[in-house]
């Protein structure tokens, strides 16, 4: 029995895209199973930013790479996602913050993330729109933003460009291992392909199962808000020392508020309910941020589904006992990491030593079932 | 936040829907709270009028009567809050001039009733064009003309009424330009006789407008608006592509009516598109029940039948939800609401017939042709998206931004569903419909937020470093 295919994505987000993409420019048959359509799920709907005050310490080398990607995207992807360079604040406006501000901005500058700490007077400077009360602030050259709703269609184009085959409506429902191919059932034909990468979201743990492996993963149900147009208020990307503010105006006038504060939902029914406690929540830390978005009226909110791992680190390498199976994904702050990952997983498949290193699952598998 | 206040039951929507549900309800003995986000019970037909004091028409006084019942009744009554929030359980989060409100209900009835569909061409967005709902408004309850001479258009009785409230408020109508042929009228009729009143009420404005020398253009419709900063002339075409021009100073139009679903489909109950009724509605239980239990909806917003059933779908809710609850109510009360209801079903169903979606009207659309007028997307960007392989209606919003504005597609989801399906071949079942978020109206920051201390916002713990 020969194999379709030389690989075979499960999962069309950023990881699965990105994989696919560079597989198949590096010279393979690759083809593509989405149960949806492409970037709808945690790829299509997060909140696009582009950040290191965000990201986690242990990726910010692999973050700056990812964003130098996303800033050249036009070459290297070729259609246009509305990436916007600028500068990032992240603010304290408790003393209780700024001493977390202090601590997780000087371990991110370790890491390499270029981030300065500036009071409220230069923290004005470079964001006008800021309200009072902002104690100290870290500040970042290298942020921005994406428009994540473009993702699937950019990707689209590009993997076409690049001859991969897209089954989308196409849910996988398990996979069979003989004579050294994978054999992917779907409602229809069984895809064979030589290599399998796994990469399908939070759905991952259900999909790892099929190979016999447990990974359990953790869903968060992120909310997002958007307000409806308005004149310009902001130019920069506004965090807060914890985490739980994202806040950024799009060149079309809209403001996108998130940073992580969890709705209602699972992975059988997605992000179903907003709480209007949170929802209230997050847009008062937005609107203490940035006065003038009182203005604008809320237009839209919604969830999401992002997934993480026991250490809240990446899942991207070899599945353990499974030769030339791959899993990528679990990435924190990933949409913003996931390309240049996913392109270091790409590397390994087609056989090159990737930049930087991986994240094998091996770290978060029990004793027993690694041994076995 | 002060905690939510409880209630039996909470009803959203305050037409002859809402309002005959909260009275029924009340009456039982259940605690209800009616919320609605206009100053007055009655709805879209039964409006309160800001001027006149003792309406001298039929749906006037209707209006009067319910708002009437509700004052002197123990329903707690809400008007003037615009409710944002719904979630399980069920809690109603609404905005008002008086700040937020919470409240909690194990039970809830939604009647919020119907949009307009306006079936986009050139000029559409331009001044002096408005559907024949604002133009209601602002007869009924503003007492205002919508100009000094008027162009009515669209499909259905709503033009009459409208050409008719413009007559008698001393302004002219150059024209009704009707969708419809005079024979889909005549076939119409037969079902239209069943309910003597409405027919007579209908054919009084009829008449109207007949009397007036107003003409009325059977079988066509509006090409074009034109004007320099208002509209000054429309172009009418038949469906065989004869044009005359119609010099105006407003165009009043509307295309039939879409149900107001989007509570439903918040709550993830289980829906059908069903184009009878006007659109994507819930699947409901003889007694007005949504697939998630304890969920009911009544009136237009669960599929367009009028205010005759409104009501009485109203009725019949609320006496199951006092059931459910144990209450006593009169033991033939159900049997006799549910025979009135069957009776106006004949007239019910010939008056949804007009008023809802032809394919053919949305397939005339020109390319260029903005559809979505939020975020100004054309005919000819939904059809590249379509050809591009795009099918699903989420995906389209996706790559088009169409349905993003403030209106969330309330405005042009009917014809953008219809567009995808057109240019896919598939199915509306297949082609969807937007996924239901809040706020179900849009909200102001500034209310949402109120006036609050930093320290007291419930800020998660850190992300992990
Ligand atoms: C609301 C929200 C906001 C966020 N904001 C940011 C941010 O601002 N910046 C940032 O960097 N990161 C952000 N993130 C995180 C980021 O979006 C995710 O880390 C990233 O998109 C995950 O990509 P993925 O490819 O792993 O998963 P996904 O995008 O979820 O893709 C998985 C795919 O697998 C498919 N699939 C599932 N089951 C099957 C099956 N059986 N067969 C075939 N296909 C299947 C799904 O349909 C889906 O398309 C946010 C996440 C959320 C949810
Ligand atoms: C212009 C026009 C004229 C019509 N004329 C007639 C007629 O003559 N005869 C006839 O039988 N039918 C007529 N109809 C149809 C008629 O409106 C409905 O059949 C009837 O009003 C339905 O009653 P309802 O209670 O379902 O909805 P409605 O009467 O529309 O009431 C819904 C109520 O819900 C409220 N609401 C909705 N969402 C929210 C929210 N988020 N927060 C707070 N409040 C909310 C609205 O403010 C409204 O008051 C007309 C419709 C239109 C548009």
């Amino acid at each position: 029995m020969s194999a379709r295919y030389d690989l075979c994505v499960v999962g069309g987000g950023i990881h699965g895209c990105t994989v696919a993409l560079f597989a198949a420019r590096g010279g393979m048959k690759v083809v593509l199973v989405e149960r949806g359509s492409l970037c709808r799920e945690a790829s299509g709907v997060n909140a696009g930013t582009l950040t290191m005050q965000m990201t986690r310490v242990a990726l910010i080398p692999y973050a700056l790479q990812a964003h130098a990607m996303w800033a050249s995207a036009a070459t290297w992807l070729g259609h246009d996602v509305g990436v916007v360079v600028c500068d990032g604040l992240s603010l304290a406006f408790t003393e209780a913050e700024a001493a977390l501000l202090s601590y997780r901005a000087g371990r991110r500058r370790e890491a390499g993330a270029p981030i300065d700490l500036i009071d409220a007077k230069a923290a004005r400077l470079v964001e006008p729109g800021l309200g009072p009360g902002v104690l100290l602030a870290g500040h970042c050259k290298v942020d921005g933003f994406a428009n994540a709703y473009l993702t699937g269609l950019a990707y689209r184009r590009a993997l076409i460009d690049a001859g991969v085959t897209i089954l989308e409506e196409t849910a996988a429902t398990d996979v069979q291992r003989s004579q050294g191919c994978f054999e992917v059932d779907t409602m229809g034909v069984p895809v064979k392909a030589a290599r399998l990468v796994i990469a399908g979201g939070v759905w991952i743990e259900g999909m790892l199962g099929w190979l016999g492996v447990t990974l359990p993963i953790k869903v968060l149900v992120n909310q997002l808000a958007v307000t409806e147009r308005q004149r310009p208020v902001m130019r920069t990307v506004i965090g807060i020392a914890s985490g739980l503010l994202s806040l950024k105006q799009y060149p079309h006038g809209t403001t996108v508020i998130g940073g992580g504060w969890q709705a209602r939902g699972d992975r059988e029914r997605g992000g179903y309910e907003l709480l209007p406690d949170r929802l209230v929540g997050n847009v008062r830390l937005a609107c203490h941020a940035i006065p003038a978005l009182k203005e604008a009226r809320l237009a839209r909110a919604w969830a999401g589904l992002e997934a993480e791992t026991r250490d809240a680190l990446p899942a991207v390498g070899p599945v353990p006992g499974v030769p030339d199976a791959y899993v990528c994904g679990s990435v924190h702050s990933g949409y913003t990491s996931g390309p240049y990952l996913a392109r270091l997983l790409a590397e390994r498949i087609l056989g090159r030593e990737p930049a930087m290193p991986l994240f094998p699952i091996d770290r978060l598998l029990d004793p027993i079932e690694r041994a076995a | 936040m002060t905690s939510p206040q409880r209630f039996d039951l909470i009803v959203l929507g305050a037409g002859p829907a809402g309002g005959r549900a909260a009275l029924t309800a009340a009456a039982a003995g259940l605690s209800v709270i009616l919320i609605d986000e206009q100053s007055a019970a009655g709805g879209q037909v039964w409006r309160k009028p800001w001027a006149e004091p003792a309406p001298a028409r039929a749906d006037g006084r209707e209006g009067e009567g319910l708002r009437a019942a509700l004052d002197s009744s123990d329903v707690t009554l809400a008007y003037g809050r615009r409710v944002w929030s719904v979630t399980e359980g069920f809690r109603v989060d609404s905005l008002g001039p008086e700040g937020s409100m919470s409240c909690v209900a194990d039970h809830l009835i939604v009647a919020t009733g119907a949009h307009e569909r306006v079936i986009p061409f050139p000029g559409w967005t331009m001044p002096g064009v408005m559907g024949l709902a604002a133009a209601t408004v602002l007869l009924k309850a503003e007492g205002r003309l919508p100009g000094k001479r008027v162009v009515v258009a669209g499909r259905g009785p709503l033009m009459a009424q409208v050409a008719a409230g413009i007559l008698a408020k001393g302004g002219r109508v150059v024209a009704v330009v009707d969708r419809m042929p005079l024979t889909g009228w005549l076939k119409a009729l037969p079902a239209l006789a069943t309910q003597p009143p409405l027919l007579a009420q209908g054919a009084g404005w009829m008449g109207r407008v007949l009397a007036s020398r107003t003409p009325w253009i059977f079988n066509h419709h509006v090409a074009e608006a034109r004007g320099t900063e208002r509209v000054g002339e429309v172009t009418v075409a038949s469906a065989s592509g004869d044009c005359h021009v119609l010099s105006c100073d407003a165009l009043v139009i509307g295309d039939g009516l879409v149900p107001g679903s989007e509570v439903p489909r918040l709550l993830a109950a289980r829906m059908r598109f069903d184009r009878l009724r006007g659109g994507w509605i819930p699947d409901l239980t003889a007694d007005f029940e949504t697939s998630v239990p304890q969920l009911f909806c009544v009136g237009d917003g669960a599929g367009i039948r009028g205010a005759l059933q409104a009501g009485t779908s109203g009725e019949l809710a609320a006496l199951a939800v006092a059931r459910k609850l144990g209450r006593k109510t009169e033991p033939d009360q159900g049997a006799r609401l549910r025979g009135a209801f069957a009776r106006a079903s004949r007239f019910s169903d010939a008056v949804a017939a007009m008023l809802s979606g032809r394919t053919a009207d949305v397939a005339r659309i020109g390319p260029d042709t903005i559809v979505c007028r939020c975020e100004d997307v054309r005919r000819s960007e939904i059809d590249a998206a379509t050809a591009e392989g795009m099918h699903d209606i989420n995906q389209i919003k996706h790559v088009t931004r169409c349905g993003m504005g403030p209106c969330q597609g309330r405005m042009c989801g009917d014809t953008v569903q219809e567009l995808v399906s057109l240019g896919s071949r598939r199915s509306r079942e297949e082609v969807g419909a937007w996924t239901g978020r809040p706020p179900l109206r849009p909200v102001p920051l500034g209310e949402l937020v109120g006036s609050f201390d930093y320290g007291d916002i419930p800020v998660p713990e850190p992300a992990p470093l």
